[in-house]
């Protein structure tokens, strides 16, 4: 099924999407001038944007530490907790909870990714007290009773065995484990078969006891209410959360096995191809740079070198793509497509052939104002919705960017020069990929792997 | 990531899935011109009506006077399109779609696919803007656009800061009537469309089982056919298929152009005059008249295996009428009745297949409303290692049989509304949503005002019509039921059980 690939790509396009998003924020009028730092009694801050305009109330919230958090042996846990915040909570059992939820309409998820613990809300403006108790319930007295436990593993197990069906997710899966061989990382987020078996609920409780704290937080909201309506919320959510969180210690990590191409033989007709090197942090100058960079690559729409050169002109693939991925403790640069089996070798080489050649020459003058008029120009699509923007508020707080970033982005967009650019996908685009490959396995690149 | 209940895989019940979540997010191939999911119909139907309560909530409130809501405009043009338009000033960004009342249940027989093909080709360039030209001009400012197809419409759209509206509505009444294509743009467009089966199809056993079910339900209707067509009929497609279908339905008294975001009614007016007014119809489509499904009265069941399967999963679909085709609220019970049994944690289903009887993982229920002809009402349920699936089968038409007899508490209709009205307004918050409902309900029989009737309509579903529509729909005779295994049933082994490759 296509589950697998779905959550591959998002698992990439979540993480670029996030900062394409946090670059795009620039010179909206409402949101540069309208974002609010709220901090409650207790010392938690929270970014406030006020929208009379709409009456839902959007609360964003994440902790670092995500699935890197998870016991070196039990891949998982984080995902569990995810799944189980809500299935029980203070004095309410799991149905219980669900139709307090649900009497009043109030949308509540959780999630977990690499580096992140995180959760929503969406509630109606006049049940936001209620949405704040209940959200308060499952982050300091989640029950993790065993009926739920046992209930959510079935699901999550279901899942897992749902997404091995899948070959982008058996490609996605095996380039990380591969170039993170050793680190979190390498880790598959939802855990294992054996990992998810194995989880007992005091493997949750010793994480949300280490994860969940103050420190780690970061908080946005969007809606019709003010500062002081603001600051209650989050001190009656939050407040009770020990100040300061217990995280494991995380190395700084570089992409292993590049210059490999690993095959996994599956009889599919259609071959997942994943590609990865290392990338860019954040924080890094050249970040904007790259960002460009990959724009012109692989990140653009209807107008990348990848879509043009591997769809438009050839029609190896119905997807080709690549992203920047500046995860916490490593920045990569990735890139996938799919095409059948008998085509995996040619389309590989026209992929490594357009990074080459981006690599070598750097893109053209045109490309880049091009690519800066695109960031600038995409700056709304981003934050037309007060769902988006709480979302975007967490994402900019957790890059450290700054409560006036949106106001400085388009300079920074304007100041990256041909020079940048040339010098940066250099930098970006020749320090090798590791490829893992699932499907029939093709002629040619067997042989690639051992010269690797 | 995990997901809760009734919003999981194809369980399309929850607004949630309206809009960006079901497309943009979830692959950056959203990019790229198609969606042909099977979930189309469900997701959209559901968004329609979510609208419809969105408005009225609106309407309510008095603080929102100037939102989203009570200024929809809406106006024909001299030359027959219809133009809707919703504004929402909070930001200056539109969203513009174009829906051609066209879709893969209008193709001609042997022909397969063609509708989906087209919209691939429609990105090939006109004589007036050659290849490339519109989607290079909206990356260069910035703008996002993507396009999709299903069984009755074929809708392509863009995103942009508002000023740049003039532009793409020039563009798109440029490519109504104008495109040109050859073998050399058209044939590898073919080859990206046959990976595009590949990926949604080929590789994906219970994307073939749900193929097989729908050809299953449907024994003379063209809903039939996968919206992506038959792989023996895609292949054989070609220019001259393409333009046939182009000139017969793309036109500008067949489609429908949505504007929703920073914009009046009266700008989006005079803009359409200037650009999609100039355009002269070129076909006379006539009324939409499909071959009939007749009264089903068999029970199907359909099975599939794949040595990939590591999850097996039982799926029902029952023929149920659509909101243009059911007499007065029996589709808006269908809808009720859809969330009560399969919309999330409290749900019937899962309360008794998930949490009481532990013999599923998951368990959920969609009615796929928004259609011009009989449509579907699907459940989907995953079991536990162990359980068989006649087993599964068999407890959840324990539960169907249990909502048709005794019928639904005063609290579960009363959730169900609630719910469903609520996410309503949640919706309002996206103006791409917005222009998805609006084009869905228009291009399947519904009017704007009918949208905007349907919360009081849900407001009025009884109790004894949500048991009424599960005592007359959910019979096993109007169903098909899907069996997706990673072994053929050991006494059923066929000999041409080998994957075709």
């Amino acid at each position: 099924m296509t589950v697998g690939l779905v959550s591959l790509r998002r698992s990439l396009v979540l993480v670029a999407t996030l900062f394409a998003l946090v670059l795009s924020f620039a010179t909206s009028a409402f949101a540069s001038t309208a974002i609010e730092r709220v901090v409650s009694p207790s010392g938690i801050e929270v970014w406030l944007v006020r929208e009379p305009a709409v009456p839902l109330v959007a609360l964003d919230f994440s902790f670092r530490g995500g699935a890197n958090q998870d016991p070196a042996d039990k891949p998982g846990v984080a995902t569990m907790i995810s799944a189980l915040l809500d299935e029980g909570a203070g004095d309410l059992d799991a149905n219980t909870y669900h139709e307090r939820l649900e009497n009043k309409a109030i949308e509540l998820g959780f999630e977990a990714d690499r580096d992140h613990f995180s959760g929503s809300v969406r509630t109606l403006v006049e049940n936001t007290d209620e949405a704040a108790e209940l959200l308060r319930l499952a982050l300091t007295s989640p029950h993790f009773d065993t009926e739920a436990v046992e209930r959510i593993r079935g699901q999550l197990l279901s899942n897992l065995r749902h997404e091995a069906e899948s070959p982008s997710h058996i490609a996605s899966q095996q380039w990380w484990a591969t170039a993170f061989a050793g680190h979190p990382y390498g880790r598959p987020v939802n855990g294992t078969i054996e990992s998810m078996s194995a989880i007992t609920p005091d493997d949750l409780r010793a994480y949300t006891r280490r994860v969940f704290a103050r420190d780690m937080l970061k908080v946005a909201i969007v809606g019709n209410i003010d500062a002081a309506k603001a600051s209650e919320i989050v001190e009656k959510i939050f407040a009770s959360l020990p100040a300061k969180s217990d995280l494991l210690p995380v190395a700084s990590a570089q992409p292993q096995g590049l210059g490999r191409v690993i095959t996994v033989n599956l009889d599919v007709p259609q071959s997942v191809v994943v590609i990865g090197g290392a990338g860019i942090p954040r924080k890094d100058p050249d970040f904007m740079a790259a960002f460009i960079v990959n724009h012109i690559l692989g990140g653009g729409v209807f107008s990348s070198r990848l879509y043009h050169e591997v769809r438009e002109a050839r029609g190896l693939a119905y997807s080709v793509y690549s992203s920047l991925v500046p995860l916490s403790h490593a920045a990569l640069f990735m890139g996938s497509t799919a095409t059948r089996a008998d085509r995996a070798t040619q389309t590989l080489d026209v992929v490594e052939k357009e990074i080459r050649r981006l690599a070598e020459t750097g893109p053209t003058e045109d490309e880049l104002a091009k690519a800066k008029t695109f960031l600038e120009g995409s700056f709304a699509l981003r934050f037309d919705t007060s769902t988006k923007i709480a979302s975007q508020l967490v994402a900019m707080q957790l890059d450290d960017l700054g409560i006036d970033y949106i106001e400085r982005r388009n300079t920074l967009v304007e100041a990256v020069t041909l020079a940048d650019v040339q010098r940066v996908a250099k930098r970006l685009l020749d320090g090798g990929l590791l490829v893992t490959v699932v499907g029939r396995t093709p002629q040619g690149l067997a042989s690639k792997n051992n010269g690797g | 990531m995990y997901r809760k209940p009734g919003v999981t895989g194809h369980c399309l019940v929850g607004p949630k899935l309206a809009g960006p979540q079901s497309s943009a997010n979830s692959r950056p191939a959203g990019r790229q011109p198609c969606d042909t999911t099977e979930g189309d119909l469900a997701l959209l139907r559901r968004a329609v009506f979510a609208l419809a309560a969105t408005v009225l909530a609106v309407s309510a409130s008095p603080v929102r006077a100037d939102t989203v809501g009570p200024n929809v405009g809406h106006f024909t043009l001299a030359n027959g399109l219809v133009v809707v338009v919703v504004p929402d000033h909070r930001v200056p960004v539109v969203t513009h779609m174009i829906w051609y009342k066209v879709g893969s249940a209008d193709e001609p027989p042997g022909k397969s696919g063609i509708a989906h093909f087209l919209e691939h080709l429609m990105f090939k360039g006109t004589a007036k803007n050659p290849a490339g030209r519109f989607s290079q001009w909206l990356a260069t400012v910035g703008g996002q656009e993507n396009a999709f197809t299903s069984t009755d419409y074929t809708a392509f759209y863009q995103r942009i800061a508002a000023e740049h509206l003039p532009t793409v509505m020039e563009f798109e009444a440029d490519r109504m009537t104008g495109l040109v294509l050859t073998d050399d743009n058209v044939l590898p467009e073919r080859d990206v469309v046959l990976e595009e089966w590949n990926m949604r199809v080929a590789n994906s056993p219970g994307a073939r089982l749900g193929e097989q079910m729908t050809s299953a339900l449907y024994l003379n209707h063209p809903y039939h056919k996968p919206v992506i067509g038959w792989h023996d009929e895609i292949v054989k497609l070609n220019r001259d298929d393409a333009l046939a279908f182009y000139r017969r339905f793309y036109t500008p008294n067949n489609a429908v152009v949505v504007v929703t975001g920073d914009v009046t009614a009266d700008e989006v007016k005079a803009l359409a005059e200037r650009t999609y007014g100039a355009v002269k119809p070129r076909a006379e489509v006539g009324p939409r008249i499909r071959p009939e499904e007749p009264e089903p009265s068999s029970i199907r069941q359909v099975t599939l295996a794949d040595p990939r399967v590591g999850q097996p999963s039982l799926e029902r679909s029952y023929l149920a009428p659509c909101y243009r085709t059911a007499k007065p609220g029996e589709a808006e019970a269908l809808d009720v009745l859809a969330n009560i049994l399969g919309g999330g944690s409290t749900s019937r289903l899962y309360r008794a297949l998930v949490v009481q009887q532990g013999i599923a993982t998951d368990a959920s229920a969609y009615y796929s409303g928004t259609a011009l002809d009989s449509t579907r009402f699907g459940i989907t349920a995953n079991p536990q290692p162990n359980v068989a699936l006649p087993q599964l089968e068999a407890a959840l038409d324990a539960v169907l049989s249990e909502v048709a007899d005794k019928g639904v508490t005063a609290e579960e209709l009363a959730r169900a509304k609630t719910r469903m009205v609520a996410d309503a307004v949640y919706a309002e918050d996206n103006q791409e949503s917005l222009a998805r409902w609006y084009g869905a309900a228009l291009t399947t029989g519904s009017t704007v005002d009918q949208v905007l009737a349907w919360p009081d309509r849900i407001r009025a579903v009884s109790a004894d019509a949500v048991r009424d529509a599960a005592r007359k729909w959910l019979q096993k005779q109007r169903s098909v039921t899907g069996y997706l295994v990673k072994e053929w049933p050991k006494n059923e082994s066929p000999n041409n059980s080998e994957k075709h490759s």
